[in-house]
């Protein structure tokens, strides 16, 4: 027989004093992360790595400064890393390059995160035919081949690196928007949204204040791991002949000058291809970390 | 599933009509063109050449015929090579490419299967954290580091190989073991995660007590579910180790279509640059709508979304 007696509720007699302390998501988030040993040692090097090319330069000589009499000598204690075939010094060439190709990485994830970010959200949002076109746009966009489309645009607009930051960017918000989109479709049924709609707010202002901020933890993890993937488009590119210029100099293009010259002069190879993997080994320890730490789906508690 | 297939399948029509288009009017448009050499060509030449290639038909009409004749096969002449046409060319070097694609894609296999699978056995033993440490490498040395470094120890430091060239069978070794190791490393991680998933189920343990062998079980049982998800990286995969054999067509000096695409580019041969980027595209759209079938023919639930 079920009683019919009221129940009495627990009386919330609970003072301030013994409320347990609570964390919020991204304290706990932060705490999982700084136990991945990989993952700190990687933030730390790309702090490291990217403090030296945005200061470094002012202390260093100019990347530019040849010394034809000087030729290209190893490593030694006036030149840490070596001269290249026109004396100039290459630990100066390297800091030069590497504030290239960070902002490269930089930027043009910026671009792929604000294209790709709004272009999925909306996509998801609206669901139905929009969103089967929007997402037919974005397969066809997908099956282009990439490299031809950059190479043509590289062509078409002179070899200004602005453009290759657009045109890299243009080409990596396929993911993201797909990521986005995904992720907003979940969230698109939930009560809250439905709360929102029903206090009259805007579309815009429902996925940019309501759902943006919940669906955070996929976009930083997917943005750090887009800097890795811009940066090798950017190097490939350089490598090519098709990316950065001389007298600038990328990581890339450092690394195919020291390609075609790694016979006589190994150090010229060897320099930017380790500090280049080293970067690369960072953001992908840090990402895969930052994957770990904030994917609430994989984490046991 | 039959209409899912055609669904698919028509759906990449208008992909590929995208794709010529856009190929076709980026390349009319380039600056810089085909007939622009260092040679002054006189005006006379220079209306010869340019009606050889149909330049002075109206716009409209050389867009039609090139499609036209692209749904033939027929990709026109290039333009820098005036007496050969791209499907010559295409015929001349596409073996070369799809023999180091091929070769670079059996490597991958060769390595990063077995190591996913050892690593999954004795997780996070000596030999799981060696195989974790080998797929992190292999994920960040890009192929343009990696070339240049083994030419560099292995063909000029010891010599045991060429540094260039494609004419022996010990010159496939470096340019496969370059192209494949990033892919290696990718599917030895899959695998491990994979073959994780798996080995923890019952029908695994079933097996084990029934008395099969630890061989035929992973073999025979845990492998079919574990390598799974490497069976959906094989479409990426493959695409990437076309695009990926630029760089190494380029560094090992390697005559196949990759590098005649660098090639076209600095060339401005037009025709060239427009048939093999049409070819890559077709290639590409392909792979993703067997990738997709394959993807939907292994998992049921993604049948009916």
């Amino acid at each position: 027989m079920v009683s019919l007696s009221p129940k009495k509720l627990p009386s919330p007699d609970v003072t301030a004093g013994q409320l347990e302390q609570g964390h919020s998501l991204w304290h706990d988030a932060w705490i999982r992360l700084r136990k991945n040993k990989l993952a700190v040692i990687g933030g730390a090097l790309l702090i490291t790595l990217a403090l030296l090319c945005g200061f470094g330069p002012f202390f260093a000589q100019a990347y530019y400064e040849q010394n034809l009499d000087l030729g290209a000598v190893a490593p030694c204690s006036a030149h840490w890393l070596g001269t290249d075939t026109l004396g100039r010094d290459l630990f100066a060439r390297l800091l030069y390059g590497g504030r290239i190709s960070l902002t490269v990485g930089l930027v043009a994830t910026f671009v792929a995160l604000t294209i790709g970010v709004t272009y999925g959200a909306v996509s998801g949002y609206a669901g139905g035919k929009t969103d089967a076109v929007m997402m037919r746009i974005v397969e066809i966009v997908a099956a282009m081949p990439f490299t031809v489309f950059v190479i043509l645009l590289m062509v078409w607009f002179g070899r200004d690196i602005y453009l290759l930051f657009l045109a890299i960017g243009a080409v990596e918000w396929l993911t993201m928007a797909r990521i986005v989109r995904g992720q907003i479709m979940t969230v698109k049924r939930m009560e809250f949204i439905e709360a929102a709609r029903s206090l009259g707010l805007s579309n815009a202002r429902i996925i940019f204040r309501h759902m943006i901020p919940n669906i955070l933890g996929p976009i930083i993890v997917y943005t750090t791991l887009t800097i890795p993937s811009v940066m090798l488009l950017e190097a490939f590119l350089s490598f090519l002949g098709l990316g950065v210029q001389p007298p600038m100099s990328s990581w890339g293009s450092l690394i195919k000058d020291g390609a075609e010259k790694m016979e006589e002069f190994p150090w010229l190879l060897v320099a930017p291809g380790v500090v280049f993997s080293l970067t690369l080994f960072s953001l992908n320890f840090l990402g895969d970390g930052l994957r770990d730490a904030l994917d609430v789906r994989a984490s046991k508690d | 599933m039959l209409r899912f297939i055609a669904r698919r399948f028509l759906e990449t029509i208008p992909v590929l009509i995208v794709i010529v288009t856009a190929a076709f009017f980026l390349v009319r448009y380039m600056p810089g063109g085909p007939f622009d050499s260092e040679k002054a060509t006189t005006p006379e030449i220079r209306k010869n050449l340019e009606h050889y290639y149909g330049y002075d038909l109206p716009l409209y009409q050389q867009y039609f015929k090139y499609v036209g004749r692209a749904l033939h096969g027929d990709l026109g002449i290039s333009m820098k090579y005036l007496n050969r046409t791209v499907n010559e060319i295409i015929g001349d070097k596409l073996p070369v490419s799809l023999e180091l694609g091929a070769l670079s894609l059996l490597t991958a296999l060769v390595i990063g299967l077995p190591l996913g699978v050892a690593a999954s056995l004795r997780p996070n033993t000596w030999l799981d954290y060696l195989s974790s440490g080998f797929a992190m490498t292999g994920i960040c040395l890009p192929t343009f580091v990696l070339g240049p470094l083994l030419v560099l120890v292995f063909a000029i430091h010891f010599g045991q190989f060429n540094a260039s060239g494609w004419f022996e069978a010990s010159d496939r070794v470096l340019p496969s073991l370059t192209l494949g190791m990033y892919y290696a490393a990718y599917i030895a991680r899959l695998t491990r995660g994979g073959m994780l998933d798996v080995l923890n189920q019952d029908y695994i343990r079933t097996a084990k007590a029934k008395g099969a062998s630890t061989t035929r079980v992973i073999l025979k049982h845990a492998l079919r579910g574990g390598i799974l998800p490497v069976v959906s990286f094989l479409g990426p995969a493959v695409a990437g180790i076309l695009t990926g054999s630029f760089v190494i067509e380029t560094v090992f000096q390697i005559p196949g279509l990759g590098r005649e695409f660098v090639n076209s580019v600095s060339n401005r041969d037009g025709s060239l640059i427009c048939g093999l980027a049409l070819l890559y595209a077709t290639f590409l759209i392909f792979l993703n709508l067997l990738v997709d079938l394959a993807i939907a023919w292994l998992n049921p639930k993604l049948k009916f979304e």
